[in-house]
């Protein structure tokens, strides 16, 4: 191992440390809460190992009944973790030079949190094999660790909600958004998506909200974009807006003009 | 330990997420992006992220929506384990506050 293979790993345990532990009342609860729903603690660590996706396993509590509806628990599970296949397909470029079995086995522990901050890192510097190591295979042995634990220590707990740990996932989301908000059309994206999302969940009910929601966000990004793309005046929504000023080679690629567009806080 | 029905369903969980998963990689590396699917693409982290928690920020209670708010600002400033410790404190503030 190299030290530059060593600083990456670092750099990835570093970074994937605030959801690491943001992760450990969630996982809790979800162990105690399986384990009231009839699963075995051993189970639970098979499914938060080989599934290893807490939105879906949440979501598949409220259904779980003996004998187990294994076609609405698919279900549910495939409609929350199309997420996944949007993440997968903005992470691809980003990993192609990755070697195939960590391609292949690496995406299959890619989480909302370890993928969002290897976004992140991509906007500065190109990803490697180690930095992706170094941030999932903690995370996942964290997440399965501590749903076991929850599960065997199940009703020990008490109320989740006396300490916060319900809302712990929302908040540690909120940053991961607000660690894009220089991204291009930020706002309209985030303003789509939450009012897509919240009217799915409040109109239809829980596993709609995730597609609604993206598809409204994605969908606000492309109507805003320019058809022949200069990034920093599409970066105005303002002038996003404006044909005109967006079609204008002239000042599209004019650097002075870009750059106080591209200008913010 | 581990009940048959039980195990079906796990497995075939992980199946539907290992797809859903491996899926997007393997379709994105036979595109060709334009700007209106790059302005898509690059819109993807933050409309996911976004839809995910927008039920329990905005449609739970005045005092997960309080919650939210103070996290974003505090989002603004701090680390995202600050962020996090601050959004637990506040919820937990508003819900003793609000009933």
């Amino acid at each position: 191992m190299t030290a530059d293979t060593l600083a990456e790993a670092r750099a990835g345990l570093r970074d994937i440390l605030p959801p690491l532990l943001a992760a450990v009342p969630i996982g809790l609860l979800f162990g105690a809460l399986a384990v009231g729903r009839g699963l075995h603690p051993a189970e639970v660590a098979l499914m938060s190992a080989l599934v290893f996706a807490g939105g879906a396993q949440f979501a598949v509590l409220d259904l779980w009944a003996a004998p187990v509806p294994i076609g609405a628990v698919a279900f549910s599970t495939g409609l929350i973790n199309a997420r996944h296949l949007l993440m997968g397909a903005s992470l691809a470029p980003k990993i192609a030079g990755f070697p195939r079995l960590v391609r292949f086995v690496g995406v299959g522990v890619m989480a909302d949190e370890n993928w969002a901050l290897a976004e992140r890192r991509a906007r500065e510097r190109p990803l490697t094999p180690a930095y992706w190591i170094g941030m999932a295979v903690p995370f996942w042995v964290n997440w399965v660790l501590f749903t076991t634990l929850g599960a065997l220590a199940g009703s020990l707990l008490g109320d989740p909600k006396r300490i916060g740990a319900d809302f712990a996932f929302t908040a540690l989301f909120i940053g991961l958004v607000a660690g894009f908000r220089a991204a291009p059309r930020a706002g309209a994206v985030i303003a789509a998506s939450a009012a897509a999302a919240a009217l799915a969940h409040l109109a239809v009910g829980s596993p709609w909200h995730v597609v609604s929601g993206a598809t409204a966000g994605i969908a606000a990004a492309v109507l805003l974009a320019p058809a022949a793309g200069n990034p920093a005046i599409a970066g105005n929504p303002a002038q996003a807006g404006d044909p005109v000023q967006a079609g204008n080679p002239v000042q599209a690629g004019n650097p002075a003009i870009a750059g106080k567009t591209e200008a913010r806080p | 330990m581990v009940d048959g029905q039980t195990l079906a369903a796990i497995l075939a969980m992980a199946a539907v997420t290992y797809a859903t998963r491996i899926g997007g990689v393997l379709i994105a590396d036979r595109l060709v992006l334009g700007p209106r699917l790059k302005a898509a693409f690059d819109a993807i982290p933050l409309a996911v992220l976004t839809a995910v928690i927008a039920p329990m920020a905005l449609a739970t209670g005045p005092a997960e929506t309080l919650a939210a708010a103070v996290t974003a600002l505090a989002a603004l400033r701090l680390p995202l384990i600050g962020t996090v410790a601050v959004g637990a404190a506040a919820v937990v503030l508003f819900r003793a506050v609000l009933g």
